[in-house]
């Protein structure tokens, strides 16, 4: 299985980034192949809508599950129309997390907290 | 001409100033842009109510069109589009009714369809005519609700009173982009300052002239005056903290309209702001 974990820095002793749409990276881990990747999150510098930003990279790196502290709104939308399944993490280690899913010990997120798109604006 | 009257939080006296300042005037139109709470309609009570809805544009795309190019969703800077399964989703109080997307979708595959966010409500109150907008509960913006309201007033001979949001964010900004001149109203305390410092930050940025109203005045030390006084900021006029003003305003009367005392002190104030525009325009040029 292929996951997916917003973290601080591209390496894997990096911690587990408290942000999600935020994030300057994404570490991509496949279960099966223990291969790992970094994806450059586009979204962590722009304006408005960092979370479906970040959601749609998830989503097109074809990650089957996410480990996260924390979600927005618009990213959990974008994501409930996917097959993607939403973990919290239990600590900021990358490994820790990891071996807690594989023994199936990570509960799912369901704090989606609102966004902070107040300040949008037209 | 067109007044601007401001405050860096709610309750500090914005639209006691606005409505009597309005009812002051010979002829005059009040614009409530506070559009997540108008309450100037509750004091001036307007007749032959006119209602007229908001609407913004949002994009939809064409399932049978759309090739799944997403042309669209990397032009959106706003990120109100992703393309998930095969279908294209917009994030409707994210997207900013900018168009782009319609325009660069090489299948013509985007349309637009309206989306109400608001409703603007006019009507008349003796020598005023009154004019709010609301804002849709749940919606991220009221920007386009101000819009439409200052839009529709530029056509207006007469003086012109807007309400503004509390605060100095964008829906303010909005708000005061047409002003000739800012009013700021004040309370006499350390927090009244801070909320002063917040709008005065704002008009200098904008580069408006302005000026200081003093609302709620006791006998006392009055720390927003002594701001003012740092600052050479310009002192239009002080509101004494009274209970009939108070009663008055509480029971959502209009003490200018109620007695000659308040009527000669906003009419001054008028003038004060009258004659410190001209100035400050004079000077401009
Ligand atoms: S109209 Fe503009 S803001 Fe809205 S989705 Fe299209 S490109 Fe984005
Ligand atoms: S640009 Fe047009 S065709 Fe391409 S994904 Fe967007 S809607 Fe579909």
């Amino acid at each position: 299985m292929k996951i997916a974990i917003p973290v601080d820095n591209n390496s894997m002793d990096s911690s587990v980034c408290i942000s999600f749409g935020r994030a300057p990276y994404f570490l991509l881990y496949d279960t099966e192949t223990e291969g790992s990747s970094f994806l450059d999150n586009s979204a962590a510098t722009s304006q408005g809508g960092a979370g479906i930003k970040a959601a749609q990279n998830i989503v097109d790196s074809g990650a089957e599950a996410i480990i996260t502290p924390r979600c927005g709104e618009n990213a959990a939308e974008v994501l409930k129309a996917t097959e993607i399944k939403l973990y919290k993490n239990i600590n900021n280690s990358i490994w820790d997390n990891i071996e807690a899913l594989k023994e199936g010990k990570l509960n799912l997120l369901d704090d989606i907290h609102p966004g902070f798109h107040r300040h949008g604006g037209n | 001409m067109k007044i601007a009257v401001l405050s860096g939080k709610g309750g500090t006296g914005k639209t006691l100033v606005s409505v009597n300042l309005a009812a002051a005037a010979e002829a005059a139109v009040y614009i409530d842009c506070d559009v997540e709470e108008p309450n100037g309609h509750l004091f001036l009570k307007p007749q032959d109510i006119k209602n007229e809805g908001v609407a913004v544009k949002l994009p939809h795309a064409d399932p049978k069109l759309c090739t799944g190019c997403r042309t669209c969703v990397d032009f959106c800077k706003f990120n109100a589009l992703a393309y998930i399964k095969d279908r294209l989703i917009v994030f409707s109080e994210v997207c900013h009714s900018c168009g782009g997307c319609l325009l660069f979708c090489p299948q013509k595959a985007i349309s637009e369809k309206e989306r109400e966010i608001g409703l603007i409500q006019s009507g008349i109150s003796g020598n005023v005519r009154v004019v709010s907008g609301m804002m849709n509960i749940g919606e991220a913006s009221g920007v386009p609700v101000i819009k439409k309201l200052l839009r529709d007033s530029r056509k207006e001979n007469k003086d012109v009173f807007i309400d503004c949001p509390p605060g100095s964010a964008c829906m303010v900004m909005e708000s005061i982009k047409d002003a000739d001149y800012c009013l700021l109203v004040a309370e006499p305390t350390i927090f009244g300052v801070h909320n002063l410092e917040m709008v005065y930050e704002l008009v200098r940025l904008f580069q408006k002239p302005f000026g200081v109203v003093l609302n709620k005045c006791l006998e006392e030390e009055n720390p927003a005056e002594d701001f003012c006084l740092q600052n050479q900021i310009t002192i239009l006029g002080k509101i004494p903290f009274d209970l009939k003003l108070g009663t008055m305003n509480s029971n959502g009367q209009i003490a200018s309209r109620k007695h000659p005392k308040y009527k000669d002190l906003f009419l001054n104030l008028l003038e004060t702001v009258r004659k410190e525009a001209r100035h400050e325009t004079a000077s401009d040029t």
